[in-house]
């Protein structure tokens, strides 16, 4: 499907009137009306478009607690903390974009220089009381390190339980099952992403 | 039959009745939201027991537990005898209505009806027409906009409707020669063709109608339309002041289903090979079920769609009914 189709205003809508009756004035009028509505079994109809479903039972009813309907890969909720695959270092690099960008203000990072002069974060926490999962934060980051998840439940006992660090970064056995799948939703790069790059235009 | 043997069977009676028909009544609860859910494409009370099925139990329990408030400027004895007012009718109004045909336990003939009264129709319809009073007095007496609107709207609507209950049955009484319900279901013994219905189609129509109205079920459900009067006359009550109402609305729905069961259906005459025991369970189920049916299939009318269809188009037909069937008797 082209652009074109989208941009083209001079759509023909394929609108049905349905024509309606003027409502009768006259009281011979009214009471033809009536009579037919009454012996038109329109209540009838009603009665077995309702006893229909009840035998069909075509149940959409989602068992919540229970059963839990897919959600998109890009769905924003709860964020997670990746980490490196193969070193299982944590991806973040401590560059502050996310604080940065954040619209919120709920993110607070704090970062010093380790032995070998790299960043490290030393604490890093999501106040999911205001965030409003935007998802700039994921969007922002260089290093695909902070993502969204999928949980969505969030009821919790205490203010403090949203969120910390550790709760979000993937543990380092559940890494080495290789149960960090990479991430394809909100601010993942897409798949197509190699053949979109282009040259830097420095003709000017 | 002696007098002690006499009253302590009737006593027994009672307790038999009110047990099962109360516990009925709350049955029918659960049996209603089962039914619309499957109607609406839901599955209705799941958690509760298997398939919901203790869903009443954890409802009473929740009624009976909850605080019972009384609102500042209700008068308070009135308000707290108006649900009284409403179970205890639909109870009394029970009394007059054969249940099952006569059956034989330890040796004892059980006639299945408290008081065998020879007007038991107008003793059954007297007695329900007066639990008018109930959703009248609550509503005067809760000291509320809604509730008022409510009550006025239960007076409207109950007084034409018991005009069209009385005269919709008048003309199978005036075939039968007998207001004992007894005799009424006595005169359809003869299996399906002799059912006044075949007879008087109209009348068993109008009185359907009729009884939709008096129990305040869905076409005419205007005494507590939600969307209108928040809750009508229920609007202050809260626990088992207001259950009370329901347990009311639920053993009339039923009485009502007895009622066009015996005077129309056959009552309990045994049907084919079905004894008629089962027989009329049988009908007062299906009843039942066509009061929820309707429930999830058709529409609330307005209060004046609802007295222009009683006086304008009811009960012309009723007495017309009952003038043509007059005039059948006498030739």
């Amino acid at each position: 499907m082209s652009l074109e189709q989208f941009k083209d205003r001079n759509v023909t809508q394929n609108y049905k009137f349905i024509p309606v009756d003027k409502p009768p004035v006259a009281p011979l009028d009214k009471f033809k009306q009536a009579l037919k509505r009454t012996f038109k079994g329109e209540l009838f109809v009603g009665l077995w478009v309702v006893f229909r479903e009840m035998v069909r039972f075509n149940i959409h009813t989602v068992q919540y607690p229970k059963e839990k309907l897919p959600i998109s890969p890009r769905y924003r909720a709860v964020h997670k903390l990746y980490r490196l695959l193969e070193s299982g270092y944590e991806r973040c690099i401590g560059c502050g974009l996310c604080e940065k960008i954040c619209i919120a203000n709920c993110i607070r990072m704090d970062t010093r220089y380790d032995e070998n002069q790299r960043k490290e974060v030393t604490e890093y926490t999501i106040n999911l009381g205001r965030c409003i999962f935007c998802g700039y934060c994921a969007e922002v980051c260089p290093e695909l390190a902070i993502v969204h998840g999928g949980r969505y439940e969030n009821a919790s006992e205490q203010r403090a339980h949203f969120v910390l660090r550790d709760d979000i970064l993937t543990p380092l056995d559940f890494l080495k099952e290789g149960k960090q799948e990479e991430f394809p939703g909100f601010g993942a790069v897409s798949p197509n992403a190699d053949e979109r790059i282009k040259k830097t235009p420095l003709a000017y | 039959m002696t007098m002690t043997e006499f009253v302590i069977s009737t006593i027994v009676k009672i307790l038999v009745v009110l047990g099962i028909f109360s516990a009925l009544a709350g049955f029918g609860t659960y049996l209603e939201r089962k039914v619309l859910a499957f109607m609406q494409r839901r599955l209705g009370p799941m958690h509760v027991g298997p398939y919901g099925l203790l869903q009443v139990l954890a409802d009473g329990i929740k009624l009976f537990t909850k605080e019972d408030i009384v609102p500042q400027n209700s008068i308070r004895p009135i308000f707290m005898i108006a649900p009284v007012i409403g179970a205890a009718t639909a109870f009394i109004a029970l009394a007059a209505v054969p249940l099952f045909p006569e059956f034989e336990i330890f040796g004892i003939t059980v006639h299945p009806i408290i008081s065998d009264v020879n007007v038991g129709v107008l003793f059954v319809l007297g007695v329900m027409a007066s639990g008018l009073y109930a959703p009248l007095l609550a509503g005067m007496a809760s000291a509320n906009k809604w509730g008022l609107l409510g009550a006025a709207r239960t007076v409207i609507q109950l007084l034409s409707y018991e005009v069209v209950t009385g005269l919709s049955i008048m003309a199978p009484l005036m075939m039968v020669g007998s207001l004992s319900l007894i005799d009424i279901n006595n005169y359809q013994s003869g299996g399906i063709g002799d059912w006044i219905v075949w007879s008087q189609p109209v009348a068993f129509v109008l009185f359907l109608i009729a009884g939709f109205a008096e129990t305040n079920r869905t076409p005419f459900d205007l005494l507590e339309h939600e969307a209108e009067i928040v809750s009508g006359y229920a609007t202050e009550y809260s626990g088992m002041r207001w259950g009370m109402f329901f347990i009311g609305e639920y053993t009339n729905m039923i009485t009502m289903a007895f009622l066009a069961s015996i005077i129309f259906l056959g009552g309990f005459n045994d049907l084919g090979f079905i004894p008629g025991g089962l027989a009329i369970v049988l009908k007062v189920s299906f009843l039942f079920f066509f009061f929820l049916w309707t429930r999830a299939a058709w529409p609330h009318i307005r209060p004046d769609q609802l007295m222009w269809l009683c006086w304008k188009v009811l009960l012309p037909l009723a007495v017309i009914n009952v003038v043509i069937t007059g005039l059948v008797l006498m030739i």
